[in-house]
């Protein structure tokens, strides 16, 4: 895996963004920047939190070798 | 051996040789009539039977092959010598493992001879290691010395699993209860992650080809994040697939991280060796593949408290400067700020919702008093005192009765 995972992605730019905020040199618009980045990575980090797919799949081969997905009931 | 038992001079194959040799004593000729070359054989075959009749022989086993019916083709050897042998599937069946390259053993074999192939075979019907340890043990430690040897077994090589991984495939049976204990944990952890079943028998005689066969199908797949091999309960030679060299290399060389879930406690594979990392059950190895939620919406709801704090105190600095400003100064900054308010109000609105601070939603709201603190308990608040009312769309100024 070449680029870190969306979800992965968003909490290290949020907890980047928190250290910024944290520190005392930081100026008024650019906290303002900075918090409304926070604010849509929170965003982004919920909804993949909650994402629920839970599916169960079977793969399947063909003659070829091609392979698929098949999803399984339980 | 006479070549030519005609021994007719003008033979068309002796004329030029016959010259050039050196006068020798005559063989004396056979008086019988001209074997066949399939009479010679037989003859041989019988008195090579004949020879030793079946006995035990020492030497080292090379260039083993498996045919596949089963039988095994390999060649005993000592110093100076070799011979070829031959292991139907009959006695073949018996060995979980094959021997491995250069083993020493005891074989108990009967010299014949193959009219077909013009060979001498010794057919063995058993083999013993020399050294005094099973078959099945040496074959591992010569297997896992190999895999050492070439570097399969460095901890550097392990690597390490996605974060958040969108992905599973289990590498299992599909009759075993791996699969579903996997589920179970991954619904728990990770609802998100999608758990896709690529079928293997893992153990008897498929069980080698079908698991190098699935971990090809599981690098086929895109999109995979982790695999796990997994194998649920059974009795130590069930482990036996996951010793075959081909399952290790197979692993080694996958291009998914792999987590095996094969082995017993006390009971390490060389699978479990090759694998990025190794758990002890599939239940657990569920859980080394997927985050636990929980504990994620935990620190994305901390991150979210320092997000606001650190927004807040922010606007108290700012607040500490205006009041040390000059009047003129202090009317341009409030004029950005008031500016500013609307958008705030709309980020701190967003924010809040994806804070603690959401179960104002929920119907709750937070009692402070006029000078500040937060009010928990009765003695806070006096009769007539004022406090406000924290509510999802503001303050309410309220007043104790």
């Amino acid at each position: 895996m070449s680029s870190p995972d969306p979800l992965t992605a968003d909490l290290r730019r949020l907890e980047e963004i928190v250290r910024l905020l944290e520190r005392e040199d930081v100026d008024l618009d650019r906290a303002l920047a900075l918090f409304e980045e926070g604010v849509r990575h929170l965003k982004s980090a919920k909804e993949r939190l909650n994402e629920a797919e839970a599916r169960v799949a079977r793969v399947l081969e063909d003659a070829s070798g091609e392979v698929s997905l098949t999803d399984l009931d339980d | 051996m006479s070549r030519k038992p005609s021994g007719k001079s003008d033979d068309l194959f002796d004329a030029g040789e016959s010259a050039v040799l050196p006068s020798r004593p005559p063989v004396r000729p056979s008086t019988r009539p001209a074997y066949t070359v399939t009479e010679l054989a037989h003859e041989l075959r019988a008195a090579a039977e004949r020879a030793t009749g079946q006995v035990w022989v020492k030497g080292e086993v090379i260039g083993l092959k498996v045919y596949e019916a089963g039988h095994w083709y390999f060649t005993l050897r000592d110093a100076e010598s070799q011979l070829r042998c031959v292991m139907w599937k009959t006695y073949t069946r018996k060995f979980k493992v094959e021997p491995p390259e250069g083993i020493e053993v005891y074989a108990l074999a009967t010299p014949t001879v193959w009219p077909g192939r013009g060979e001498l075979r010794l057919t063995a019907v058993a083999l013993l290691p020399t050294a005094g340890v099973g078959l099945q043990q040496l074959s591992f430690e010569r297997t896992r010395e190999q895999l050492e040897r070439e570097g399969l077994l460095d901890p550097a090589r392990k690597r390490a699993l996605p974060a958040f991984p969108r992905m599973i495939a289990v590498i299992t049976s599909p009759d075993g209860v791996a699969l579903h204990d996997i589920v179970t944990v991954g619904r728990r952890r990770w609802p998100a992650a999608r758990i896709v079943l690529v079928p293997a028998r893992v153990q008897g005689d498929d069980a080698v080809d079908e698991l190098v066969r699935a971990v090809g199908v599981t690098n086929r797949l895109a999109g995979v994040d982790v695999c796990i091999v997994a194998r649920g309960g059974g009795a130590r030679d069930d482990l036996l697939a996951f010793n075959a060299e081909a399952v290790c290399r197979a692993v080694a060389g996958s291009r998914v991280p792999t987590i095996s879930a094969v082995g017993h406690e006390t009971d390490i594979t060389l699978t479990d060796l090759v694998a990025d990392l190794r758990a002890p059950t599939p239940s657990a190895a569920a859980a080394m593949a997927l985050p636990d939620r929980a504990e994620i919406a935990r620190h994305v709801g901390a991150l979210a408290a320092r997000l606001a704090h650190g927004l807040r105190s922010r606007t108290t600095v700012l607040a500490e400067r205006l009041a040390r400003l000059g009047e003129r100064a202090r009317g341009s900054v409030i004029r950005r700020v008031e500016a500013r308010r609307g958008e705030w109000e709309r980020l701190g609105a967003s924010l809040d919702a994806l804070s603690p601070l959401a179960v104002m939603n929920r119907g709750y709201s937070i009692a402070r008093r006029a000078d500040g603190p937060i009010i928990k308990r009765r003695d806070q608040l006096g009769p007539g005192e004022p406090f406000s009312l924290r509510v999802t769309d503001g303050s309410i100024s309220a007043r104790a009765e």
